[in-house]
């Protein structure tokens, strides 16, 4: 997929890496006791570690460690069996001990690699470089007091990944496709819950632009704050732009970090190299080296659920559903297993396109997600049964699926209870078809001329009965009645 | 390893001591001669030799994922020179 910026000079190319920070799930902080809990009163999940008290030490959460990895594995990566807390230093008034404990030179997981699909139904991969554990600071918050800036040190110490990629982003789509893609990926391992706006997955983008062509790299500048699906793209696409014509009037790109304004939909200089941080990296002297078991890794490696990417796969083999299909059911791991519970035994491509159009249809007006759905997944199945079973023709299923959302009702109790069951019975059709035949003698010879005009009769008799005719039987009869008349 | 005024004025910064000016040749000086003791330590050749990364031979201690700590808001805001609503006050950040 080829994605260029046409410039007055030329063609340029985007050449784009991403940062991520993902909060792991976990039930206490990377190196306290402390709970991780979201939106609990200023300073109340703060132990003396996480707010720097003089003495305290940190000790490490194991299964924070044990999330890291089972993320690495699911990032086809390496797992760095040896790995090293470093202390990053820097003054801010969140951080209280003055440094964030992090990892350096030698990360927990290594290289792998995330393959994205993109619109034109090619996929990519994007190489990772590394993920490593560490911890996020407090809270600043600018805006309450005119003349203060308060801090919570609630988030302080709470479990971080941060994972970079690879330069390998060349459109801003792919930029979207691989976010979502790693947010899948997370959710299914259950080590972030991938919530964008509580800030539990956070996205910064190195951009730089080159001519199309050229094998070097730009100068690039990062963008933070880029913190919804939505402008990920808009923020790539922004820079890159921004930077072409800086190049074509022939100024030269700041290495700089810049910020993502959502409002205006542009960014603008945060600092620049000359005041770059400093951070001073050196191992943490509080914390010894970290090994891990090659069984401890083996063991986090079998307990793997089925990832996206093979679950996808299966489906197209298992269900014969489109690479598409599949791949819209499984981007959550709910909607997938509510896919599989509905299927089972079913024509699973029919129950794909339900899902698809008419219970995200409404699950979306109705704001829910699969998880609050009113509708069992059971409850569709047996709906299609009814179709299947020539119970109810597919409009009235439709109106019957309608109801069973609103009062989360079986689909037979409401059938019944309305009087919807489909009139297969020739004999209570052939005086309505007969009917419809004599009152509209024009139409009759227009059908004479034009066999397809059967189908306007079709559409009589079918609303004559309220939509309950079967479709089939009723055009065998009108074709029947037709040539009579 | 040399070492010039500059530098020792962008330590000091970075590390949010303020030194007066004349000071800072006196520091320079001082710097210099450490960095050059490690210059020297440098010429060993280490090359064989894993770096000592403990003391004592142990495992870390880890911790199990439970909650065992926080809650304790009046302790932690104790020694906060201002505090409002529950957050430490702290001079603005941001212009």
């Amino acid at each position: 997929m080829s994605w260029v910026i046409e410039g007055e000079t030329g063609a340029w190319e985007l050449v784009c890496g991403l940062e991520i920070h993902a909060q792991v799930i976990s039930k206490a902080k990377l190196f306290s006791g402390a709970s991780t809990e979201f939106g609990a009163e200023p300073n109340t999940r703060v132990s003396p570690v996480d707010a720097g008290m003089p003495g305290m030490l940190p000790v490490l959460n194991m299964f924070c460690v044990e999330q890291a990895v089972r993320t690495g594995l699911g990032l086809r990566a390496r797992i760095n069996l040896f790995s090293v807390f470093e202390r990053k230093n820097y003054f801010y008034p969140d951080l209280p001990n003055g440094y964030q404990i992090s990892q350096y030179a030698h990360p927990i997981v290594g290289r792998g690699s995330v393959t994205i699909e993109l619109s034109d139904g090619t996929t990519k991969e994007i190489g990772i470089t590394r993920l490593h554990l560490e911890m996020d600071a407090g809270k600043s918050i600018h805006d309450r007091l005119p003349d203060a800036t308060l801090i919570d040190l609630n988030r302080s110490g709470v479990a971080l990944m941060e994972i970079v990629t690879e330069p390998d982003i060349r459109a801003p789509e792919e930029a979207v496709a691989f976010m979502r893609k790693l947010r899948a990926i997370l959710r299914y391992l259950g080590t972030c819950d991938g919530n964008m706006e509580e800030g539990s997955l956070r996205c910064d983008a190195n951009v730089s632009v080159r001519r199309v062509g050229s094998a070097e790299l730009g100068t690039r500048t990062e963008i933070k704050n880029v913190n919804s699906m939505r402008f990920i793209a808009r923020a790539i696409e922004y820079e890159a732009r921004r930077q072409v014509e800086i190049l074509e009037s022939g100024g030269v790109v700041e290495q700089e970090t810049r910020l993502f304004d959502d409002r205006r939909g542009v960014t603008r200089s945060m600092r620049t190299k000359e005041e770059a941080h400093d951070y001073r990296y050196f191992p943490d002297p509080d914390l010894l080296p970290l090994e891990l078991d090659p069984a401890f890794v083996e063991r986090i490696r079998a307990s793997l659920p089925e990832l996206p990417d093979e679950k996808k796969a299966r489906f197209v083999r298992e269900y014969g559903l489109s690479a598409y299909d599949a791949g819209v059911l499984v981007a959550e791991r709910e909607v997938a297993d509510w896919f599989e519970a509905a299927a089972r035994g079913r024509d699973a491509k029919k129950v794909a396109n339900w899902i698809i159009t008419e219970l995200f249809g409404a699950l979306n007006r109705a704001g829910l997600d699969i998880g609050r759905c009113p509708i069992r997944p059971q409850q569709l199945g047996r709906l299609l049964d009814l179709v299947e079973e020539g119970k109810l023709s597919g409009r009235l299923a439709k109106d019957v699926f309608a109801v069973m959302f609103e009062t989360g009702r079986d689909p037979d109790a409401i059938v019944e209870e309305r009087g919807l069951v489909q009139v297969t019975d020739a004999a209570a059709l052939e005086p309505i078809v007969e009917r419809v035949v004599a009152e509209n003698p024009r139409q009759v010879e227009t059908y004479r001329k034009n066999p397809k005009v059967i189908g306007w009769f079709v559409g009589q008799v079918m609303k004559a009965t309220r939509g309950k005719a079967n479709p089939q039987l009723v055009q065998e009869l009108l074709r029947k009645h037709l040539e009579r008349a | 390893m040399a070492l010039d005024r500059e530098t020792v004025a962008r330590i000091a910064r970075l590390a949010r001591i303020a030194v007066p000016e004349e000071e800072l040749d006196g520091l320079t000086g001082e710097l210099a001669r450490i960095l050059e003791w490690i210059d020297q330590l440098q010429e060993v050749d280490t090359e064989e030799v894993e770096p000592m990364r403990r003391v004592m031979d142990i495992t870390p201690h880890l911790r199990a994922d439970e909650v065992t700590d926080g809650d304790c808001r009046e302790a932690i805001l104790k020694n906060a020179p201002k505090r409002f609503d529950g957050y430490f006050v702290v001079p603005k950040v941001v212009e």
